[in-house]
């Protein structure tokens, strides 16, 4: 129920906007985020967006799982 | 970047149950507690139980909206929705749940006007477009889905459509987080924190909780990584004697949460108490429609008499709420309750821990 999905934005129209994920789209309520533009990725819950996803953040979060794979590259305590 | 596949790739599952399995290797038992319903059902979904070391515990909270909304709440819903001038409008997982007298969906058979939504803008629009109705949108939900009720409300007043009503069961989480940290009967050692709860109300309302209680917190995605970064985060910090917030959901979760969302929540609705299936009445841990907004409050407009709930008889979803014990610790678990015929409420929805059990960890 309170499943929330990633979905890329493809229209932006004042406070309602377009989102796809795969084969799936639909219309989104924008009004509780500012400054959404297409090609962003949201956290969409219940018909509206809730967050505007950080790529440098999760670009973060993949290197340090990448690094977990490459335990020979740890620095020696 | 998609934000899904990259977070599921087989590598870095394994590379982090490798260090999972390092840090478990004294073999000493953990008890870690996921409270949201999202994680329950990406947990059984993707069989991390079986993947983890034995001495590694997970057990669910109460994080399932479906799971720990009253049984009174469901005999009001059912007495208006008797009621022919109403049309019940509500998200797909409370038709099934069994009320004192029967199900949503039992009524809806016998000819009550209830209609399943995904947002609760579907309901307002029926509202809009059906003047002669009164449209009774069942409010359910945590931090997350109060935002989208606010909207809906604070429109409805704006247009003046004055036949959209909002019966509110809205939860917020951290107060039922300190009532089971407190609770000397539940054994929990870790809380992966809900990661879209805090997607909206940030880290504020959850540090106090790690403080006071000297419990390790990180706050998790929905990908089998996000999860299994938090477990390795939680036995880390319980290895050397840490208690900290950890925020491991970065892409979403920002310190500050969402306050133009939390703004438009404290708008509309106040703090109030609020009855948990298994946590009893917690004090200002729910949310109730403030006074100007009154003539759109399903309590105030269409007020029912209040009779005693009748609770399933031997169910355990109270205790299976608590993490005290297991879905297949119920005496009812999987014979007499059963998905496609479900006693208590934790059978009902898929993030409730019993269906998740049910579906996923049987075989």
């Amino acid at each position: 129920m309170c499943v929330a999905f990633p979905m890329r934005v493809t229209a932006v129209t004042g406070d309602r906007g377009r989102v796809a994920l795969g084969d799936v789209e639909q219309e989104v309520s924008l009004e509780l985020l500012d400054n959404v533009a297409v090609g962003d990725y949201v956290i969409v819950h219940a018909g509206f967006a809730l967050q505007t996803l950080d790529r440098g953040e999760a670009a973060e979060t993949l290197a340090m799982l990448g690094a977990l794979t490459r335990p020979e590259e740890e620095p020696a305590p | 970047m998609k934000y899904v596949s990259e977070f599921r790739a087989k590598a870095f599952i394994e590379a982090l149950l490798g260090e999972i399995a390092k840090e478990a290797a004294s073999g000493i038992r953990r008890t870690f507690m996921e409270v949201c319903g999202t994680h329950t059902a990406a947990i059984a979904r993707g069989g991390l139980k079986r993947l983890l070391p034995a001495a590694i515990k997970l057990v669910s909270g109460p994080g399932c909206p479906v799971c720990v909304t009253s049984t009174a709440y469901i005999d009001a819903a059912m007495a208006r929705a008797l009621r022919p001038e109403v049309t019940i409008a509500t998200f797909g997982d409370m038709l099934r749940v069994p009320g004192s007298a029967g199900t949503l969906e039992a009524a809806k058979a016998r000819g009550a006007d209830v209609r399943v939504v995904l947002s609760v803008l579907e309901a307002l629009a029926m509202a809009r477009e059906r003047p002669d109705r009164r449209v009774v949108f069942l409010g359910i939900g945590f931090e997350t889905t109060a935002p989208t009720t606010a909207a809906a409300l604070a429109r409805a007043r704006a247009e003046g459509i004055g036949n959209f009503l909002v019966a509110s069961a809205h939860k917020t989480m951290p107060a039922a987080m300190r009532a089971l940290a407190a609770d000397p009967a539940v054994a929990v050692e870790g809380y992966i924190c809900p990661g879209h709860v805090c997607t909206v109300a940030g880290l504020a309302p959850f540090a106090p909780l790690v403080e006071e209680f000297g419990i390790p917190a990180a706050i998790a995605g929905f990908e089998p990584t996000d999860v299994l970064a938090a477990v390795l985060a939680l036995i880390k910090q319980r290895n050397r004697g840490e208690s900290r917030l950890e925020n491991l959901y970065r892409r979403s979760v920002r310190p500050e949460g969402n306050p133009k969302a939390r703004r438009l929540v404290a708008s509309v609705f106040e703090p109030a108490d609020a009855w948990w299936r298994g946590l009893g009445v917690l004090p200002g841990s729910g949310l109730a429609l403030r006074r100007e907004y009154a003539a759109h409050d399903a309590d105030a407009v269409l007020p029912v008499a209040a009779e005693a709930p009748r609770e399933p008889a031997g169910c355990r979803c109270a205790d299976v709420l608590k993490g005290i014990i297991e879905p297949k610790d119920c005496p009812l678990f999987g014979e007499a309750c059963a998905p496609d015929r479900p006693i208590g409420a934790c059978m009902v929805s898929s993030e409730g821990a019993c269906h998740a059990a049910h579906r996923w960890d049987r075989s």
